[in-house]
């Protein structure tokens, strides 16, 4: 082992049924670094991530850490905690019916009794230290998501580790709360902890980190020192090629001239029983357009409004200037709507379905209980969409669960696709994939458009927003504030209708 | 074991698939007949007692008394599929719509010695009484989320004081044999009744799973209710159809029984056979949680049940013994099932193929 290293990994090697997902990776993490994993979607940072806390079995290859003679062998994550690695995934893993304090301190006692002031004193203290303001009698599913995740953190913290690894934290966090997250970030890296930071938000890397590693099909590309690392070759050499993709988008906004055309989708006083004010909204023939805003601002109760997901409780929709009824997800779909739901993993797939199943889901439904397509035919479909997609897959009868994010959203995007919908909704298309797959996401939403579609497209991420929409419906506390188009579509504009005027809303 | 290591070659596609446990079991059966006496599997052609060919053996037994079986298990696959519980209130049911057959062919005479009605009606009317009970299961299931098996507690605890009641507790007897022909055999036919019985549903669920998007919907439900919600389908349907589906199939099961003796015994008709159905699932390789399932493994599991308890009458087992050794086999066949213990043994046959792979090469 090197002077100054935590954690040493070489020669990683892990395949998967007809897929070699690690070939011969290296990893080198040192004392207080944060270091970040990068590589587009499938590319091993998520198998990397669990060969080392235990969850797959490596097929070869040596991990050292610090303070352990010779290699170390981890079986579990309890080995891997045992050792000081401690992970906070993307999805997050604590018991939702617990309250704060217990899902702190879960799974550590060693068989003491327990003291539940001691336990709900310490984890105030911890708690107040890292700046999360949360009761620690509170149950955990009565926080919001993100305050979830910080509590994650905490846990990982207060356990003494020595390598902290964050996979994809902040990608349901809104902005003063990334600012948090990376200051507890910092403070970690005072103390010596090491902290593995897997994100596809370039911003952040940037933002926080010391150096990053980029593999690319299951190889190490490289190990680089930020500064030596302008963000165009990071983005090259993670997808292996030189990218003007970007650029090409940004010049290309689409304008949606048929101002005087009939809505192919209208709403009034559309209200949910998810407690979003009732609001009016139309959208036209070839046009994108966005919801924004923050977090719980009600842009996803907007959208499932529209599709019937939520129950709805008043309003009057017309399509194509005749009035429909739109009370369940049925009726939209009959009316040649689509919607692709924020939550992939609990609202998207149907996890142990083969990818062909979910690729046909909702065209069947639609087609009827009495009319199945024959295997020929749905594996036709299938094979269309991801020729289409480029959807990374060993074959269509593969469980959809065993594919990377990025592809089970592409998935999802083909089943969709296949219903031929007039007005497509997609709810945070691009949360959790890479920049290559985001891009692709964006042009095809732009060429769908030119096509005649109408899509309504909601991103946390604004400048991808910009992008790609040409109007855009702001979001404030589950009410309507604002409608921008054309000039006003900024950055700044933007944020300033987000805040509003003089109120609590942290919008920096 | 060593049956499987024999026959590496043959088994190594079939390692992962869910037909795997049952067919393994069932040539294990076969296997431990064939050594202990192989007259078990002769079969012969005999004549009855009113004087018709009729095929005797103890094949011919298993075939004709794992048919209720079965058929129960079609319909406990879907419900287990689509709730991710099971209906533990099916004895009780078969219960009810045996005697309801009954009812109906006697009509108020427990001991008529005509028909008081065509068999077909009776069959009918029990098949509509069991749906209801199905959909009674089914509402508190699907609509008012109660879990499978306290939702069918109800009928499980009530349902044989149910069936008693329909003739108030007497027991009725059918005098005409033509009732008997479809629980024995119809006279000139060497094949008894129930087999036929059993293929038709076989048919019938085959060509409902082919002919329509039943077994999509019903497993994406299981899967993932949710993401179904969003695509279009409304899971309480689903889950409700799936205990109609249940009470059809106890119905038609019940209808057996009660013609293989033309009389019932409320207390003892069908008893345990819920659990020997929810067995025949798990003996399937399906999840007992729900979501995807393989109806063919489910129907040899419960072939598989009867072939075991065949097996064990014949080595003259006490009949109250019966379960304490069925239980053991049980056991084993559960965890040669269980996930964990198959990948094992998957990742053990891999390692033992490897040297003859080369050999081969």
């Amino acid at each position: 082992m090197r002077e100054g290293s935590v954690l040493e990994m070489t020669g990683i090697y892990k395949s998967f049924p007809g897929v070699k997902a690690l070939q011969n990776v290296s990893f080198r993490l040192c004392e207080g670094e944060i270091h970040a994993l990068m590589g587009e979607n499938g590319a091993g940072k998520s198998t990397l991530i669990k060969v080392l806390t235990g969850v797959y079995p490596k097929d070869d290859g040596e991990i050292y850490l610090k303070g352990q003679q010779g290699a170390v062998k981890i079986h579990s994550p309890q080995d891997a905690q045992r050792v000081g690695i401690s992970t906070v995934y993307q999805e997050i893993s604590l018991c939702p019916n617990l309250s704060v304090a217990e899902n702190i301190y879960l799974g550590r006692g060693e068989g003491q009794t327990v003291s539940w002031r001691k336990m709900n004193e310490g984890a105030a203290k911890l708690l107040s230290s890292l700046g999360i303001d949360v009761k620690p009698t509170k149950q955990l599913a009565s926080c919001s998501i993100a305050v979830q995740q910080m509590i994650a953190i905490a846990r990982a913290v207060d356990m003494d580790c020595r390598v902290l690894i964050l996979d994809e934290p902040t990608s349901s966090l809104d902005e003063s709360e990334v600012a948090k997250l990376f200051k507890m970030m910092r403070d970690l890296k005072k103390r010596g902890v090491g902290i593995i930071f897997v994100t596809h938000f370039l911003d952040q890397v940037y933002e926080v980190c010391d150096k990053i590693t980029v593999l690319r099909d299951g190889k190490l590309v490289g190990e680089y020192q930020i500064e030596d690392m302008p963000r165009v070759m990071l983005v090259s050499k993670m997808l292996g090629k030189e990218l003007d993709d970007m650029a090409e988008i940004k010049n290309d906004i689409p304008v949606c001239d048929q101002k005087d055309s009939t809505p192919v989708y209208e709403a009034e006083g559309l209200c949910s029983s998810e407690g979003i004010q009732p609001f009016d909204f139309y959208i036209r023939r070839g046009e994108v357009n966005g919801f924004t805003g923050l977090l719980g601002s009600g842009r996803s109760e907007s959208v499932r409004a529209i599709f019937g997901a939520d129950k709805v409780t008043s309003g009057t929709v017309k399509m194509n200037g005749k009035p429909v009824n739109i009370t369940k997800p049925i009726d939209a779909m009959r009316n040649g709507i689509a919607y692709l739901p924020e939550d992939r993993k609990r609202d998207g797939i149907v996890g142990d379905l083969s990818v062909r199943d979910n690729i046909i889901l909702a065209l069947q439904v639609i087609t009827g209980f009495f009319k199945p397509f024959s295997k020929a035919k749905a594996t036709e479909f299938a094979e269309e969409y991801i020729r289409l997609l480029d959807i990374k897959t060993a074959s269509v009868n593969t469980p959809i669960k065993s594919l990377s994010g990025g592809n089970q959203q592409k998935v999802i995007l083909g089943r969709w696709l296949l219903t031929h919908p007039k007005y497509l909704i997609l709810d945070e298309p691009t949360r959790g994939i890479d920049v290559g797959t985001k891009v692709e996401i964006q042009k095809l939403v732009l060429k769908l458009a030119s096509e005649g579609m109408s899509v309504t497209f909601i991103s946390s991420e604004t400048d991808e927003m910009l992008r790609t929409c040409s109007r855009l419906i702001v979001m404030r506390d589950r009410k309507q504030v604002g409608e921008l188009t054309g000039e006003q579509l900024t950055q700044n504009t933007i944020m300033s209708t987000i805040a509003g005027g003089g109120n609590d809303e942290q919008a920096e | 074991m060593s049956r499987l290591n024999n026959k590496k070659g043959l088994l190594a596609g079939l390692l992962r698939h869910q037909m795997l446990i049952p067919i393994a079991a069932l040539l294990l059966l076969a296997l431990f007949n064939l050594i202990a006496d192989p007259s078990f599997f002769k079969i012969s052609l005999g004549t009855n007692s009113n004087g018709d060919p009729v095929l005797t053996g103890y094949l011919i037994t298993i075939i004709d008394c794992g048919s209720e079986l079965a058929i129960l298990a079609i319909g406990m696959t879907l419900v287990t599929a689509a709730s991710g519980g099971q209906d533990i209130s099916v004895g009780a049911a078969i219960a009810i719509s045996g005697s309801v057959v009954l009812r109906v062919l006697c009509g108020s005479d427990s001991h008529a010695q005509t028909l008081q009605a065509p068999i077909i009606v009776a069959f009918l009317v029990s098949c509509a009484v069991a749906m209801i009970f199905g959909a009674f299961n089914g509402t508190l299931v699907a609509f008012f989320r109660i879990q499978p098996m306290v939702a069918t507690l109800i009928l499980f605890t009530a349902g044989r004081y149910i069936a008693a009641s329909f003739h108030n507790n007497e027991l009725p007897i059918v005098n005409d044999p033509s009732f008997g022909y479809y629980g024995n055999y119809f006279p000139g036919i060497p094949v008894p009744t129930p087999c036929f019985i059993a293929v038709i549903c076989f048919a019938v669920i085959t060509l409902v799973l082919k002919r329509t998007n039943l077994g999509l919907y019903i497993q994406s439900v299981g899967i993932n209710e949710k993401t179904a919600r969003l695509n279009g389908l409304h899971p309480e349907w689903i889950k409700f159809m799936t205990y109609v589906i249940l009470g059809l199939c106890v119905a038609v099961a019940g209808f057996i029984k009660v013609s293989r003796l033309s009389t019932i015994n409320y207390s003892v008709i069908a008893k345990d056979i819920e659990m020997d159905a929810i067995l025949a699932v798990a003996l399937g390789g399906n999840a007992l949680s729900g979501g995807k399932f393989n109806m063919g493994a489910s129907i040899l599991g419960a072939y598989v049940i009867q072939f075991l308890s065949t097996t064990l009458y014949k080595f003259n087992v006490q009949s109250d013994a019966l379960p304490a050794y069925k239980a053991v086999v049980v056991i084993l066949l559960v965890v040669m099932s269980a996930p964990a213990v198959r990948e094992k043994l998957s990742a053990l046959f891999a390692k033992l193929r490897k040297p003859s792979h080369a050999a081969q090469t």
